[in-house]
């Protein structure tokens, strides 16, 4: 994939405070949210309300994060790099 | 947790691998110490009919087994069963591939091909396996499998089990659908996995439009049909039949357990290379083949559900009468309008739901009592499944038992 820096590629701050306005109605107890937050645990999404979160990102960002790759995402920081690293492919 | 044991030794602390399940445990007990019968542990000491047995020592009306059309005591299918195990013994002790096919495999594998109008049928030991097998062989590394949430178990284990990226939509949302779909990558295989009746609500998928929108985007398409074979569809071919686009569906699952009233799965197609499945389709081929008397008896009972149109709308007619005497009454129900032969009351809680449950049964009716995390959105539910062999007496008996239930538990 060659690198050619396209004018409207997000870096990961962008991603960040995009992800971070989609959130806020699912984080009903308002929750503050670190790198290390977990989804499960911290913020007890269950499974419905993963999936509606994940949905609301994947139709901001115009990508697909599959149960595989969900599988592999327990906080906020190592979602912001997924997003990060998808959306910019 | 010292004991006198551990203090003796250096051995290292075992891990109880069943702790896991300590909530599960916990639960039930909460659920039983309330004085409940254990939803999960009801015996039928006989069966006396499709629609009646004696269940915990209680004569009870059926309305929880999925014997939609009323094929378990239907004699034909009892004689063809009764001589095939005359003939070929017990069982079949082998695999599909080795010793475990049978003249009456093959037989209801003609037949599942006749009534479906479809090129080749497979049959499996259980309709789990059957979804389990061909979704985990038809999707692999690298491809793409685009599910609605709300599938049954044996599709998400058929995900689990293969190596494919697992996409899930939102229940019956066609954008959601198609969004999914665009988004998938160039040249990758996708395989879109529907079901035509939703066996926890009872509701219907929008399949003609979910059917076309996957074709569009150069998708396979598998269709669940288990709760639609018999009665759904001008043949009772099932959703995609009735709304006219079963020809563009790659891959019908079913089941016996159901409408054919007996046990077993299958898998139709039209596809030209389909018969390979049989040599790769690992829970086909590790598995015992079902025993004969249960093929003569699901070959001859498929054959009868072709001619079965007088069953087919009296069914129709107790679905009816079901939910709108329910609704009457004042329960919710997961459907506005009866759209197959499952009909879901929507509980307040698990407690509620159980004590509900207890409540029917004590006046002689069997409900299924479904709870997360077999239900969507965490709901509980009591869930009805019509019998062609109920008689339009026994819906009213069965309305009137609601009525007292529902009025003593306090839900109506």
């Amino acid at each position: 994939m060659p690198s050619n820096e396209s004018t409207n590629a997000m870096t990961p701050a962008d991603v960040d405070a995009k992800i971070r306005t989609l959130i806020e109605p699912f984080n009903k107890k308002g929750i503050a949210i670190e790198d290390a937050t977990t989804f499960a645990g911290d913020l007890e999404f269950d499974s419905l309300t993963v999936m509606d979160f994940v949905a609301e990102i994947e139709d901001e960002f115009d990508v697909i994060i599959s149960m595989n790759q969900q599988a592999e995402i327990e906080n906020w920081g190592q979602l912001v790099a997924a997003v990060h690293k998808l959306q910019d492919s | 947790m010292a004991t006198a044991m551990n203090d003796t030794t250096a051995a290292a602390e075992p891990v109880d691998l069943l702790a896991k399940f300590d909530p599960i445990i916990q639960t039930r007990e909460q659920l039983l110490a309330a004085g409940v019968e254990d939803p999960f542990n009801l015996v039928m000491e006989q069966v006396l009919s499709p629609t009646r047995a004696i269940c915990n020592g209680r004569d009870t009306i059926l309305l929880g087994t999925y014997n939609y059309m009323g094929m378990t005591f239907d004699p034909d299918v009892i004689a063809a069963g009764k001589a095939a195990m005359e003939d070929f013994g017990a069982g079949t002790t082998g695999s599909r591939v080795l010793n475990g096919t049978f003249r009456d495999h093959r037989d209801v594998e003609a037949a599942l091909r006749e009534f479906y109008g479809m090129d080749h049928a497979m049959v499996f030991s259980t309709g789990y396996q059957a979804n389990l097998g061909v979704i985990s062989t038809l999707a692999g590394k690298g491809d793409y499998i685009i599910l609605d949430i709300d599938s049954h178990a044996s599709i998400w284990d058929g995900c689990a089990m293969g190596n494919a990226e697992v996409v899930p939509f939102k229940h019956n949302d066609v954008e959601a659908l198609e969004k999914r779909l665009k988004r998938i990558p160039e040249g990758a295989g996708k395989l879109v996995v529907l079901e035509g009746v939703y066996s926890m609500m009872g509701d219907v998928a929008p399949l003609q439009e979910m059917v076309r929108i996957s074709k569009a985007h150069g998708a396979m398409v598998l269709v669940d049909e288990a709760h639609s074979m018999g009665f759904i569809g001008a043949h009772g071919r099932g959703v995609a039949e009735e709304q006219g686009v079963i020809d563009d569906v790659d891959f019908i699952i079913g089941t016996f357990s159901k409408s054919v009233g007996t046990v077993g799965g299958f898998c139709v197609s039209n596809h030209p290379k389909f018969e390979v499945m049989r040599l790769v389709c690992r829970p086909y081929v590790f598995t015992a083949a079902l025993p004969p008397a249960v093929m003569a008896s699901s070959a001859t009972s498929i054959r009868k559900l072709m001619h079965g149109g007088n069953k087919r709308a009296h069914l129709w007619e107790n679905s009816r009468t079901l939910h709108k005497g329910l609704i009457e009454l004042g329960f919710q129900l997961g459907t506005e309008t009866p759209q197959s032969a499952i009909i879901a009351v929507m509980m307040p809680d698990l407690e509620k739901g159980a004590m509900m449950w207890e409540a029917l049964l004590k006046e002689g009716l069997y409900v299924n009592l479904a709870r997360p995390p077999a239900t969507p959105a965490g709901m509980t539910l009591l869930r009805c499944s019509l019998c062609a062999e109920h008689t339009a007496e026994q819906v009213q008996t069965i309305l009137g038992m609601f009525e007292r239930a529902g009025k003593a538990i306090g839900i109506i």
